[in-house]
């Protein structure tokens, strides 16, 4: 199971700039759900809350309001049922890619010969098998956001939330990127939670997209593309895809519709 | 001796062929071009210094031949120990403790706002002026030694490390919230290993101090160490002996600082990885 649901959830900022004191309402009364092992992408202009949404769900940061649940638990504070796949990858640089992969395995209280296995499973299943004991700066730009997604994947959380994880790489690095983790999540059916402002990845990779625009949901649909979809260049060129990109396009650019 | 200088082509040359040879072969190791210049000014220091009055001022022969003196007759010794064994101590207290202060002062914001004003206004203290109040609680031992470089190395120390935890990358930290670690954990395994090069800096920058707090320690304290012969010899005029122990402390400062470049690459080897060390 990997259900996850944000209810009702509201997130104010306070500021203070030259001396004045200003809220931001960065979230209103955002809902909608990620069903398990389905794939959602959450998608918005710069500034419309998607980031602050994905952090309150991985508990980075706490709501003002409403609640996130996970397979019907609310969640207080980070835990292992969720994780997470950073924009720039983060990965310690005084770690190995094992190593940083071991790291979030310790966390979770692994210890011995099952550690060191199960993290180069992990970074098989990523691709990265002979990689094993590169660092951080000896690694390219996708070959760091493997690792990152090996080390959340590694700790088996329900759901895999990722923000803007393919955003820094050059365009074919992420059709390859792409690619690769649909391919995973053919095998592995995680409930990924995907942030973008990439119209064209938002409808490749996922079976349902969330629209947001200035801290509200604007519009969710779903993508009539079918899974497994192996060939995303094959997918490029359907009629599907063109439609849906076509609405969501339209979502992000007409009048805000006011709740 | 006097043709030294007039035999050995002056170092300045060579680094310009050396530059200029940099582009077309194998560049010069750096180790010879630090022997050259140090050849150089040692030939310019003899060949100059002996036109000097031996009270104002030495010679590198004339100092060689004060410390062989200094060697045989067994004090260089017993000053050397009764110097290098407070600054070993001190110094090491000064890391013990401006460390891990240091990383629990950038880490907690209460901490911060409690202790921080003292670090920043120790690394500022006029140390000197309290060394006579140290001397009325410690007395003119060893101890009154270690407490005077302690204080005057631990915060550089100190400083270096807090500066280099509010430096760390506040989604390092997130990863770590990320995986359920504890404050502990994160302290060690993620602020710890992230703050390593600036805890580094302050650990070399406080070897300079410590050299100069051991000096002054024993200045104004005991009449130990190599701080006493300097006194003792400046006292009788005896200008080459004076600087003996002066060329030592300096050696030792030079020899230290190298060993913790050395410890720096072991511990931190990503850092010279990712900055390249890409010097022109």
């Amino acid at each position: 199971m990997g259900e996850v649901s944000l209810v009702d959830l509201s997130k104010r900022f306070t500021l203070r700039l030259d001396g004045q004191t200003h809220h931001v309402q960065a979230l209103s009364r955002v809902s909608f759900s990620v069903h398990d092992g389905e794939v959602v992408s959450l998608i918005g202009p710069s500034g419309c809350g998607k980031t602050t949404a994905l952090r309150i769900v991985m508990g980075l940061e706490t709501a003002s309001g409403g609640k996130v649940t996970v397979d019907g638990r609310e969640v207080r504070g980070c835990g292992f049922d969720r994780g997470m796949v950073f924009q720039f990858a983060e990965l310690l640089p005084w770690l190995t890619a094992l190593q940083n992969v071991m790291f979030g395995l310790e966390m979770k209280g692994m210890r011995g010969a099952e550690l060191r296995q199960t993290a180069t499973r992990y970074l098989e299943l990523v691709g990265l098998g002979d990689s094993l004991n590169r660092r951080p700066h000896q690694l390219s730009g996708g070959m760091k956001q493997r690792v990152g997604l090996a080390r959340a994947l590694a700790v088996e959380p329900k759901v895999l939330l990722m923000d803007e994880p393919f955003g820094a790489l050059d365009a074919q690095t992420r059709e390859t990127m792409q690619a690769e983790l649909l391919d995973i999540h053919a095998r592995t059916r995680k409930t990924i939670l995907f942030v973008t402002h990439d119209l064209d990845e938002a409808v490749l990779i996922a079976d349902r997209i969330v629209v947001m625009r200035e801290g509200r949901v604007q519009d969710v649909m779903t993508v009539p593309l079918a899974r497994p979809r192996p060939d995303l260049g094959l997918v490029r060129g359907m009629r599907e895809f063109a439609d849906t990109r076509y609405r969501v396009w339209r979502a992000l650019h007409e009048p805000a519709t006011v709740h | 001796m006097l043709e030294v200088p007039e035999r050995k082509p002056p170092p300045a040359a060579d680094e310009a062929e050396a530059a200029a040879d940099a582009g077309r072969r194998r560049p010069v190791p750096a180790w010879v071009i630090t022997a050259g210049s140090l050849a150089f000014i040692l030939a310019a220091w003899e060949f100059f210094g002996r036109d000097v009055n031996p009270v104002f001022g030495s010679y590198p022969s004339a100092i060689v031949e004060a410390g062989i003196q200094l060697a045989r007759s067994g004090k260089l010794w017993t000053a050397l120990l009764d110097s290098l064994q407070p600054f070993a101590v001190g110094y090491a207290l000064a890391i013990v403790v401006g460390v891990p202060l240091g990383l629990v002062t950038g880490r907690f914001r209460a901490v911060e706002a409690a202790i921080g004003i003292y670090i920043t206004a120790g690394y500022a203290m006029p140390l000197v002026a309290l060394v006579p109040l140290l001397v009325l609680w410690l007395g003119l031992g060893f101890k009154v030694k270690v407490a005077i470089i302690f204080l005057l190395s631990v915060f550089p120390i100190c400083i270096n490390t807090w500066l280099g935890v509010t430096a760390v990358p506040k989604t390092l930290i997130e990863v770590g919230k990320s995986f359920v670690a504890p404050d502990s954990v994160i302290l060690r395994r993620i602020v710890l290993p992230a703050t390593l090069p600036y805890i580094m800096a302050g650990i070399r920058l406080a070897v300079g101090r410590a050299v100069v707090a051991m000096v002054i320690a024993e200045f104004f304290t005991s009449i130990s160490g190599l701080g006493a012969i300097i006194i003792t010899s400046a006292n009788n005029f005896d200008t080459a002996t004076t600087f003996v122990p002066i060329i030592i402390i300096m050696f030792m400062a030079v020899a230290l600082t190298f060993m913790i470049g050395v410890i720096e690459r072991r511990v931190a080897p990503w850092q010279a990885e990712i900055a390249g060390r890409d010097k022109q």
